[in-house]
């Protein structure tokens, strides 16, 4: 029994030391980066401690209890004694566990309430507004401005200033989705028919991964994004290239390549901010290669993962809404080179 | 496998054989799995009258078209009070276990019924809503269907008890269903109270 | 000497009345309960085994990084019918089952209520099941999750029949448990034996009856939910459409307000098991029996208003959500003062560590963890951080396994004589107890941590980058450890029952009346009925008072008491075996079944299971003209 006890202990110690290391970027509730999940972290703390004490505490009661009693051949006699006689000193030490009990429940009820107020009392002034509307499997966010000459979309990847707060309004196009990046806050689910509100603050520059966190159908698991926190200078030199429009194509090589975008499926789809392309079924493709993933955080983003994605999404994201679009070499290289301009 | 666990106590048996054989009321078993029947179905009424409201809060205009016309409901409502007169004398008459009367008014039953039905028919085009032009529209059609449901299971009740009263083989447990089958009656019409509120004033206030 | 209703005594004439006929009509009109509940138990397990084999296949996909073994579609399918046959087609099911074999013999009854009733529920039951499998080995199995959101669920994103297979399963085991939910409150209600008040009904019977109550008030609400599923997705309702005054989250409220009380109803049963075992294996009566079943109703109530903790991360009022995370840590009491009840009674009782004391111990290890991370979930703030994560995923099983598998096993290992007369193995007991604990904590504890560490649930696969892998492969390894000791459970029932030892009325020396009858019970259970006046009747001097007298042989008749104080009230005769329950469930399913594809169904199907369900009330000539014969009027 002894043995066996050792071993489970130390099973579990090397588990939580054999939890791999995180590559970047951040997505761990562990290592929070972002003001409100600190604050989680911190009640996580609380709470881990509290129930850590409950459970050796029981379990130590337990054990106590089945080591010490003395053990018995099945057919002993069974002691009755206890149903004409009460037992009072057993019922005073249950009646203080249960106090006990109740009482460190409390304590994390009232830390729970605490933790809440903390979340939403966060200073929003000044904040970044963005509009992010799930899609099954992407995410678009627009950039909410008072002056609307200011407003843009991207898709799967934003970028907040260090320091300030953002307000995401979530909603959906389709299903329910959840937005979680776990470096930052806790999730919400973007509900169609319902805009939600997730308010955080980044105070470290850096990368920060999340994905969707409710089921939404084939390719749940592959509908990640990347929340990028700027220092303010890079931040407003990222605002200003986002809200200019698309580059006009430079060579002929381009020229053509756009001209493909035009013709083909492409531009039924996606829009590029500058030209006549401007349907929003798909994301917005006008920074396309300002983003470092493709597909919401499947691919790379790069020439030949790019060149195989428009052949063929469906080979890494089946059952994407996005067709497999044919071309020839020459077109497909057009495109390629068009769409490298697109920063 | 007797161990000699205990002595000897003085046996405190029990003769049983004097006991009657069926009861009336909430002796029976029967009335205690009507009971449970009872307590489902309102229960799903409940949730229901709270699917209303909640889409109801949920709504800025409701009813969505215009709300149900208040006649055929009124006309059905009566019906169904009315119809607890013969139920309640179907009852008595099966306690008393006379079997002339129970067929009598378990037939003035069955009459209502065939009222009730058919007047309930013309509610559901009263409702001036189908079922699949909104949320309003479903809800109302739900909680009309699932009454109507009850409805046609007790008229069906009702006859299939009629007919045996009437054919037989009968014994005196069978006055025990009928008198089961008024309680679970009064609950039909009870129940239907709260819906009626629901789908033809609900939409008023 | 001992009571001769303490004894099991043969009685061929009592046995031929309460033996079902032979032959396949003879095994299709079956209604003792006995039998009923084996095919029930049987049937239970081989959905249990199923849904295992469905887990093995998702730890297998998940064990490694990006792996292509198993795509979306089919990953989608595996953990939708894993959780669907695991929650409807497992767990509630089998503790009914379980209660409809245990609970007449530990109330001194010869049979239960409304045997009939019973023999449908379990057709129902099976046939659902049935369609539902059918349906996945058809490839048109359901995909979008066990709790099916819409608007994923609804009539635009799930077209097909998927979907509608889902909710139409709900439909069948909805009916299927209310039945057995009325059986078992009228059982227990009225047929306990003479002497039995209600102060002195074993804890195991007091589980049963809250539970069933608890049924009744919840399993309306998911039927309600998933009709207005169906509908929307057959005939253009829009309860869950938005677009037209609909609202999505009016699904998660109506499955949520079942789905809480339902995993209460899939964990209160088993903690009677504990009682049960726990008390033999002790050798004394639970300690503070009123706590006990005080602490039962309190859980049962307290269920009914924690359903919005599933819902944390949508947008319903934030000053509401903190109402529901103190009634989540709330209920943590009564369980609390439960498990102090227990330890309090292994301290102060003389311990015997057989294999089901094992299985009831493991508990206090497994429940324990699983509660506790439930505390961590009731909290808003850190359920935004876990919901929907493997953190979640973890506790669940924690608390499903910890709460209801393990002590089942040891209701099993326990229960087995009884139920056939010999002794399960003790040696592979173990083996297959050790396997089985040390394969599931291998298996779920490290998904606590990758919860934690941001992976979410549902996921068909994830990058190797994110540093998952390692923990996913350990949890993998012990899933298989698990299976292994499931296994070995499966072999011991299987030698045991041809070659273990015979066990004899009381192999454990119990104090609860199913001890009492002989193993397995004769048909009619008691020869001679028992009085009782004490909790554990077989342990008490003067338990067992006397012996009821006057009820006859041959014919099914039980004596019916009065709810309180058990008091005798009137003989009732129970309904032959019949066929028409069989017919019935099969009419019903076509109903059922058709209504997926058609509207019109409901009113064809209606017509054709009136007649069946008529033939099953109709009276025979000369069961009525015996009844006629013997007959007492009140």
């Amino acid at each position: 029994m002894k043995l066996r006890a050792t071993i489970a202990a130390a099973f579990l110690l090397g588990l939580c030391l054999c939890a791999d290391a995180q590559q970047l970027p951040a997505h761990n509730a562990l290592e929070p980066a972002g003001v409100q999940a600190a604050e989680i972290h911190q009640l996580w703390r609380l709470t881990l401690l509290i129930c850590s004490a409950v459970f050796a505490a029981v379990l130590a009661a337990f054990l106590y209890a089945i080591w010490r009693a003395p053990h018995s051949a099945q057919q002993a006699p069974a002691d009755v004694s206890s149903l004409a006689h009460p037992e009072p000193r057993l019922q005073r030490r249950i009646t203080l566990a249960v106090l006990a009990a109740a009482a460190l429940l409390l304590v994390l009820v009232l830390a729970d309430f605490l933790t809440a107020r903390r979340l939403a009392h966060l200073p929003l002034k000044d904040a970044v507004q963005i509009e992010v509307t799930g899609h099954m499997w992407w995410w678009g966010a627009r950039y909410l401005d008072d002056d609307p000459s200011k407003l843009f979309d991207t898709a799967n990847e934003v970028h907040v200033p260090v320091g300030r707060p953002v307000i995401l309004q979530l909603s959906s196009a389709d299903v329910i989705h959840s937005f979680w990046a776990p470096s930052l806050h806790g999730k919400k689910d973007l509900i169609p028919g319902r805009t939600a509100l997730l308010q955080f603050r980044v105070d470290k520059p850096g990368l920060y991964r999340g994905q969707c966190a409710e089921f939404c159908g084939f390719e749940h698991a592959l509908m990640a994004f990347t929340v990028i926190a700027d220092a303010p200078a890079q931040y407003e030199a990222w605002l200003a290239a986002q809200r200019a429009p698309a580059p006009a194509p430079v060579s002929a090589q381009q020229q053509h390549g756009q001209a493909v975008f035009m013709r083909s499926t492409c531009a039924m789809c996606h829009a590029i901010s500058g030209t006549d392309a401007g349907a929003r079924l798909g994301p917005d493709l006008t920074h396309l290669a300002s983003r470092s993933t493709l597909a919401s955080g499947a691919l790379p983003n790069n020439r030949q993962q790019l060149a195989a994605w428009i052949l063929d999404p469906q080979r890494f994201k089946k059952g994407a809404n996005m067709p497999a679009t044919p071309l020839s070499s020459a077109d497909l290289d057009a495109l390629l080179s068009y769409l490298e301009t697109l920063k | 496998m007797s161990s000699p666990r205990f002595r000897q106590t003085p046996a405190a048996d029990i003769d049983v054989s004097l006991l009657p054989t069926y009861v009336y009321g909430a002796g029976s078993m029967m009335w205690w799995g009507t009971m449970g029947l009872m307590l489902i179905e309102g229960t799903v009424f409940a949730l229901a009258i709270v699917m209303y409201f909640y889409l109801r809060s949920h709504s800025l205009t409701w009813p969505v078209n215009r709300a149900p016309e208040l006649l055929w409901g009124g006309i059905n409502t009566a019906i169904l009070l009315v119809s607890l007169v013969p139920n309640w004398l179907t009852k008595r008459a099966a306690e008393r276990e006379d079997l002339p009367a129970v067929r009598r008014w378990l037939a003035v039953c069955l009459l209502c019924a065939a009222l009730f039905l058919t007047a309930r028919v013309f509610e559901f085009g009263a409702l001036h809503t189908r079922w699949d032009s909104n949320a309003y529209g479903s809800i109302v059609w739900m909680l009309l269907a699932l009454h109507t449901t009850h409805l046609v299971t007790d008229t069906i009740d009702t006859a299939v008890l009629l007919v045996l009263m009437i054919t037989g083989p009968l014994e005196g447990k069978r006055f025990v269903d009928v008198s089961e089958n008024a309680m679970y009656w009064y609950f039909v019409v009870g129940s239907w109270l709260p819906i009626y509120a629901v789908i033809y004033w609900g939409a008023r206030l | 000497m001992t009571p001769a209703a303490a004894i099991p005594q043969s009685n061929p004439v009592l046995d031929r009345s309460w033996s079902d006929p032979p032959g396949i009509i003879g095994w299709l009109s079956a209604t003792n309960h006995k039998t009923v509940a084996m095919r029930f138990m049987l049937t239970t397990f081989g959905f249990f085994v199923a849904g295992g084999l469905l887990a093995l296949i998702i730890r297998l996909q998940l064990a490694r990084p990006d792996s292509k073994l198993v795509g979306p579609d089919f990953y989608n399918q595996l953990f939708t019918m894993h959780g669907t046959t695991m929650m409807f087609l497992f767990a509630v099911p089998v503790m009914q089952a379980v209660a409809i074999y245990l609970v007449p013999l530990m109330i001194g009854a010869r049979g239960i209520a409304f045997p009939r009733m019973n023999a449908f529920a379990y057709w129902i039951f099976l046939m659902g099941g049935l369609m539902l499998y059918t349906a996945f080995i058809l490839d048109i199995g359901p995909d979008a999750g066990w709790f099916s959101y819409p608007p994923l669920a609804g009539p635009e994103y799930s077209p097909g029949k998927r979907v509608d297979f889902w909710a139409q399963l709900i439909t069948f085991t909805e009916l299927s448990g209310l039945l057995e939910a009325v059986i078992l409150i009228t059982t227990i209600f009225k047929l306990r034996a003479p002497g039995m008040t209600l102060n002195r009904v074993p804890l195991y019977v007091w589980t049963m009856l809250v539970t069933s109550f608890m049924v009744i008030f919840a399993m309306p609400s998911v039927m309600l939910a998933s009709t207005a599923l169906i509908t929307d997705r057959l005939v253009g309702t829009h309860f869950y459409n938005p677009a037209e005054g609909g609202d999505v989250v009016l699904w998660q409220h109506l499955f949520w307000f079942f789905g809480h009380p339902e995993v209460y109803m899939i964990f209160i049963p088993p903690l009677c098991f504990m009682s049960s075992i726990i008390a033999t294996f002790s050798r004394r009566p639970i300690y503070g029996y009123p706590v006990m079943v005080l602490a039962i109703i309190a859980t049962a109530f307290l269920a009914f208003s924690l359903w919005v903790h599933h819902m944390f991360a949508t947008n319903v009022p934030e000053l509401g959500k903190s109402f529901f995370t103190a009634a989540s840590a709330m209920i943590a009491i009564p369980t609390a003062a439960q498990m102090f009840c227990w330890i309090a009674t292994l301290a102060t009782g003389k311990l015997n560590f057989r294999t089901p004391m094992l299985f009831a111990l493991s508990f206090f290890v497994i429940l324990l963890i699983g509660g506790l991370s439930g505390i961590m979930l009731a909290s808003v703030s850190l359920d935004l951080q876990v919901h929907d994560s493997f953190f979640v995923v973890a506790h669940l099983h924690y608390v499903l396994l910890g709460g209801a598998v393990f002590p089942l096993f040891g209701a099993f290992y326990y229960w087995f004589p009884k139920f056939t007369g010999r002794l399960m193995n003790e040696t592979l007991g173990r083996w297959n107890f050790w396997l089985m604990f040390a394969g599931f904590n291998i298996a779920f504890f490290p998904m606590h941590i990758a919860g934690l560490q941001g992976m979410p649930r549902r996921v068909y696969t994830y990058p190797a980058e994110m540093g998952w892998g390692m923990l996913n492969l350990i949890s993998s390894i012990g899933a298989a450890i698990l299976a292994i000791g499931i296994l070995l459970f499966i072999v011991n029932v299987l030698r045991s029952r041809r070659s273990g030892t015979p066990a004899g009325a009381d192999p454990w020396a119990a104090g609860t009346l199913e001890w009492a009858a002989a193993s397995p019970p004769a048909p009619g259970n008691f020869s001679i009925p028992p009085v009782v006046a004490s909790r554990y009747p077989l342990w008490s001097e003067g338990g067992v008072a006397g012996s009821v007298k006057g009820l006859v042989d041959h014919r099914r008749e039980v004596l019916v008491t009065s709810v309180l104080d058990a008091i005798p009230n009137h003989r009732a005769t129970l309904p032959e075996s019949s066929i028409w329950p069989f017919i019935s469930a099969l009419a019903v399913t076509v109903l059922f079944v058709a209504s997926i594809f058609t509207p019109w169904a409901v009113v064809w199907g209606a017509v054709l299971v009136t007649p069946p369900l008529v033939a099953w009330f109709w009276p025979k000539k000369a069961a009525t003209q015996r009844n006629l014969q013997r007959e007492v009027k009140p």
